[in-house]
């Protein structure tokens, strides 16, 4: 799992957890958590409205 | 906060605070909790809502109403300008909300009517037993606990995790979300009376440019494109392009960012000792994005639903598909009907759009129902009305309201 989330540009709407096939992400409160279900499959930073999200495989 | 209620209500939004409210006038023991430390804030939302569906809920109130618009002005690629009545523009014009006040304004109301709210407060999980729901695991300034409680009503958004839980996928496909960025901005020097619509696959690929008036001289202006159009440039990236050309002096005083659902209505939103609503059940109007009124409409039938199946003390799915069936014969036709017409509108070109805006130039909208719009729309273009005759059976057999 490699998923960087830059809380810098993240706007903690929560689409990227809407998104998450296994439902791996969480927004906690103001920021964005991923656990160990994460498979880098990428959909999270595609759909990102500001392109916080990076994912490497 | 108890160790047991009732009804637990997740999420704080329109659909949590309708359903938390509808079950406590009923009578229930309600606790709804909302994990921001700010109900209504950060916004994710155009904050446009209908006007007579809003009244059914709540009565208007000057403080959380920007602005009251009298129409819509829909732009094509091509810069041709469609304007439409307020009667007849559709469910998303009417008021222009202050999202932050509303949704406050709301969970005050079920605080009124009995209901324990609890902010800064997450579920983190839900307490499961012999194949039912029976509360939830929360997470209060960092100490978790377990609630019991007979019902848990999910109504956590497009993050939504507690249908997820339960074993309900609610996951979307990047096609089956509107991601979306949005400036609240002074000095665009827009009409206050009417909301503006920018078509176009070039600055909003498979979705479309809001300007919202806010009153004053402020507007929300806003974008959403499909999630399976993303990925090179981000929503941001186009709006910021449109802002550049369009309002090159206006003043940016916010942003926001938000996902919207746009998959029509999902295969089940009930489990045992569950109901989902709002964005968290995928009920937003797959064509406008809007999904106020559809959350608030479905927040009431769940708290109808919830005192009916603790009073019988019968919280099965089978009980509980009384809420499944009246928001699917309700909301949910309307859903399914701008489902077909989102599917259609995201294969249009811009070519298709600028001929389909043609044949409506001149046309004097005010005078119309929406029934003479749709005669003038088909007549120029035969080939809309074979691609929406799935539309017109449903509308036909459902004796369908279109002026919603």
């Amino acid at each position: 799992m490699a998923i960087k989330v830059n809380k810098f540009k993240c706007g903690y709407c929560g689409a990227c957890v809407g998104v998450c096939p296994p439902g791996a992400l969480e927004l906690v409160e103001t920021w964005i958590e991923a656990d160990e279900e994460c498979t880098s499959c990428g959909i999270c930073a595609k759909i990102c409205p500001v392109g916080a999200i990076e994912v490497s495989r | 906060m108890k160790d047991q209620y009732d009804v637990i209500v997740v999420g704080a939004g329109p659909a949590g605070s309708i359903a938390a409210k509808t079950a406590a006038m009923k009578g229930l023991n309600v606790l709804m909790i909302e994990k921001r430390q700010e109900i209504g804030d950060p916004v994710r939302c155009a904050e446009g809502v209908s006007k007579v569906w809003l009244r059914k809920h709540i009565e208007p109130d000057h403080r959380w109403i920007c602005a009251d618009v009298k129409g819509s002005r829909i732009f094509s690629p091509d810069g041709t300008m469609i304007e439409m009545a307020e009667e007849i523009a559709g469910g998303e014009v009417g008021y222009v909300l202050e999202r932050k006040t509303f949704d406050r304004a709301l969970a005050y109301e079920s605080a009124k009517a009995g209901a324990e709210v609890m902010v800064k407060t997450r579920a983190t999980g839900l307490i499961i037993e012999n194949g039912f729901v029976r509360g939830v695991r929360l997470m209060h300034l960092g100490e978790e606990k377990d609630v019991r409680s007979k019902l848990v009503i999910g109504a956590d958004g497009v993050e939504s995790k507690v249908g997820r839980w339960a074993g309900i996928d609610t996951s979307l496909k990047p096609a089956d979300l509107e991601t979306c960025a949005q400036f609240l901005m002074g000095g665009t020097g827009i009409d206050q009376n009417y909301c503006y619509f920018f078509l176009g696959n070039e600055i909003a690929p498979g979705g479309y440019i809001w300007v919202f008036p806010k009153g004053k001289d402020l507007a929300n202006v806003g974008i959403g494109i499909l999630g399976s159009k993303s990925g090179k440039k981000h929503a941001i990236d186009y709006l910021k392009e449109f802002v550049e050309q369009k309002f090159p002096s206006a003043k940016i005083l916010e942003i926001d960012v938000g996902g919207v659902p746009v998959s029509g209505s999902i295969e089940r939103t009930i489990a045992n000792g569950l109901m989902l609503v709002g964005d968290a059940a995928r009920q937003s109007d797959p064509i406008t994005g809007g999904g106020i009124i559809t959350a608030m409409e479905a927040g009431k039938i769940a708290g109808e639903v919830a005192y009916e199946a603790v009073s019988r003390n019968d919280v099965s799915v089978s009980m509980l598909e009384m809420y499944e069936k009246r928001w699917r014969q309700t909301i949910g036709l309307e859903i399914d009907n701008s489902l077909i017409v989102k599917d259609l509108f995201v294969s249009f070109t811009d070519g298709e759009i600028n001929s389909l805006a043609h044949s409506l130039e001149g046309v004097n909208f005010s005078s119309m129902s929406l029934i003479d719009l749709l005669y003038a729309l088909f007549k120029a273009n035969k080939k809309l009305l074979w691609d929406l005759r799935v539309l017109f059976k449903n509308v036909v057999k459902h004796e369908l309201d279109f002026e919603r």
